[in-house]
């Protein structure tokens, strides 16, 4: 029987969706090395201990609360010596973290710190024996890695949105835990957040994506892909490198190779060709529908659905007619 | 400002891949290889300091067999001006592993910067350039797309999930290049692929630390089922609806 450790983030004191799928992880290794408990680590300002109820509903027997008005903003530092520290102590068997872009900052610290070994970028993980064996896409999502970390503990980043969070009622007890490195004496400090459009759903946590590339020719034009997602009301907008590159949009809306890399329910590519570039980031969505005026288009090789035709035809009628299921639906 | 540029030679990701007969790599015959594209970014990010400072060297290193001097003379080329091979049969798959052997090259190299890509794109880890921080135990900002730099201090900004950090950190750091950062990397001039072949490149055996993960099976994932285009124009509308609702369910 074995111990798991998760780190729940947060940010502006907000739980995150991905905090919830490292707790949902750990449990189930915890649970399939013998049952032993999951402790959930949670920093930030005071009043973050608020958010034990939710990581208990998804398995954290007990949560480990770090409250620092210097912890308001993530402080890489402090919070990495204050995980290392615990996990070091806590004896736990892996400790679960998210490969978020938070998480791919925090993660590499503990496992140098600790000198042990990290899997990173995971999505699925079991225990096999003495060992924890995840499976992690490398290659661009061209092959597949199964990777063994028999370290203890063994260190994990999930890829974010790879795994659902499952709602596992624990007892989520809260217990305070002072930082191990004043915040304050941190050489890195983040001065500011700036938060992009309000209420915006992020791409690996949209059911839906819908997608624009070159094909809609002006900045102006994603206007089109706005209002579609919008019709679909759960989906998130991405873009590719060269209307990223274009300034159209921002980087972090770049689905690709070195974009982000995402498997929604439903991907909707608008004007996009399909390079390998771009299918690298999407070609993992459970379906994938693509409208575009060339019908030898690579994108239709990987598309379920594919329409040939002008997008500035097609997608206001796709727009009006999902508006149309959507309320009788 | 001395800087230093961590690169990785990897295969070119257009290939399609095959399983090598050990079953726990990728089959490397016919592969085309280049410098992982992050990397590539970071190379320029390091040149175009140097050159926004007016002096300065840029030093590359990469690990692995000789095959990497191909990769360090192309950052040479660039205008980098030495390169370190630290010699591996292969190169690990565990970025620690690396990272102990970067870190063993790089402490005592008095460099105010050292550079990393933020992901290799075949391994896709991006645990290196944190790793080689925290053993030096140098600052770290990782997944830099915005940086200044001045009077020993630097700020980056780095993307999150719908938002923009703003970090401030002193010199000297390590710092990972996120896509962004440098609107493209320079190809090298005919000039400057002269030039490199007569830089110095040093050749060093890697001190590599222990792998703590390992590859234990390498395969392809399922092919997607073929999909259809299933009509032209505004027409086709309902019908997609349709099969949204109905087939996919995912409307």
């Amino acid at each position: 029987m074995a111990n798991l450790f998760a780190f729940a983030e947060t940010r502006g004191g907000e739980l995150r969706k991905v905090a919830l799928e490292a707790v949902t992880v750990a449990r189930q290794l915890a649970d399939a090395s013998g049952g032993g408990e999951v402790h959930a680590m949670i920093a930030g300002a005071s009043g973050v201990s608020r958010h034990a109820a939710a990581l208990g509903a998804h398995g954290a027997d007990l949560v480990l609360v770090v409250e620092h008005a210097g912890l308001a903003q993530y402080n890489p530092e402090a919070v990495a010596a204050t995980v290392a520290e615990r996990v070091k102590a806590g004896g736990y068997r892996a400790a679960v973290f998210s490969a978020s872009a938070q998480g791919i900052d925090l993660a590499p610290r503990v496992a140098a710190k600790l000198g042990v070994g990290l899997a990173s970028d995971v999505v699925a993980a079991e225990v096999r024996g003495d060992a924890v064996v995840v499976r992690h896409p490398v290659n661009t999502g061209k092959v597949i890695a199964t990777v063994t970390v028999p370290s203890t503990p063994a260190l994990l980043s999930l890829r974010p949105g790879a795994i659902a969070p499952v709602q596992a009622a624990k007892a989520g007890r809260a217990e305070s835990v002072a930082p191990a490195a004043d915040p304050a004496a941190s050489r890195v400090v983040v001065k500011e957040v700036r938060q992009g459009s309000a209420g915006k759903l992020d791409l690996a946590e949209a059911p839906v994506i819908v997608s624009g590339g070159r094909g809609l020719k002006a900045k102006e034009n994603f206007k089109l892909v706005e209002e579609l997602a919008d019709a679909f009301g759960n989906a998130a907008v991405g873009a590719t490198r060269a209307v990223t590159d274009d300034g159209w949009r921002p980087h972090s809306d770049q689905i690709g190779q070195t974009g982000r890399v995402v498997s929604p329910n439903l991907y909707v590519a608008v004007g996009i060709s399909g390079a390998i570039q771009h299918l690298a980031g999407m070609r993992t969505s459970k379906t994938i529908v693509a409208i575009n005026k060339d019908k030898d288009a690579p994108i239709f090789k990987v598309a379920d659905y594919g329409i040939v035709g002008d997008v500035f035809e097609v997608v206001p009628a796709l727009t009006a007619a999902v508006r149309e299921a959507k309320r009788h639906g | 400002m001395k800087i230093a540029v961590c690169i990785k030679r990897v295969p070119d990701m257009e290939a399609r891949f095959r399983i090598a007969a050990d079953g726990v790599s990728v089959d490397e015959a016919g592969l085309k290889f280049a410098m992982s594209d992050f990397d590539e970014w970071a190379v320029e990010a390091a040149l175009q300091l140097k050159e926004k400072q007016g002096s300065g060297e840029v030093v590359v290193v990469s690990l692995g067999p000789d095959s990497v001097q191909e990769t360090i003379r192309k950052a040479l080329a660039m205008g980098a001006d030495r390169g370190v091979q630290l010699k591996a049969d292969r190169i690990p798959f565990d970025g620690l592993a690396i990272a102990r052997a970067l870190a063993a090259e790089l402490q005592g190299g008095g460099y105010d910067l050292i550079f990393f890509g933020k992901v290799a794109v075949d391994s896709s880890n991006g645990v290196t350039g944190p790793m080689v921080a925290e053993l030096l135990g140098l600052p770290c900002v990782t997944a830099v797309a915005k940086l200044d730099v001045a009077n020993g201090r630097g700020t980056a900004e780095r993307a999150l999930e719908g938002a923009v950090e703003v970090l401030e950190f002193p010199l000297p750091a390590v710092l990972t290049v996120d896509q962004g950062l440098v609107a493209q990397a320079r190809y090298p001039a005919l000039k400057g692929i002269m030039a490199a072949k007569k830089k110095p490149l040093e050749v060093k055996p890697a001190q590599l630390g222990e792998a703590r993960v390992a590859v234990t099976k390498m395969e392809l994932p399922p092919e997607r089922a073929a999909g259809r285009i299933i009509g032209e124009g505004a027409g086709a509308v309902p019908e997609l609806v349709r099969l949204l609702q109905q087939e996919a369910k995912v409307l």
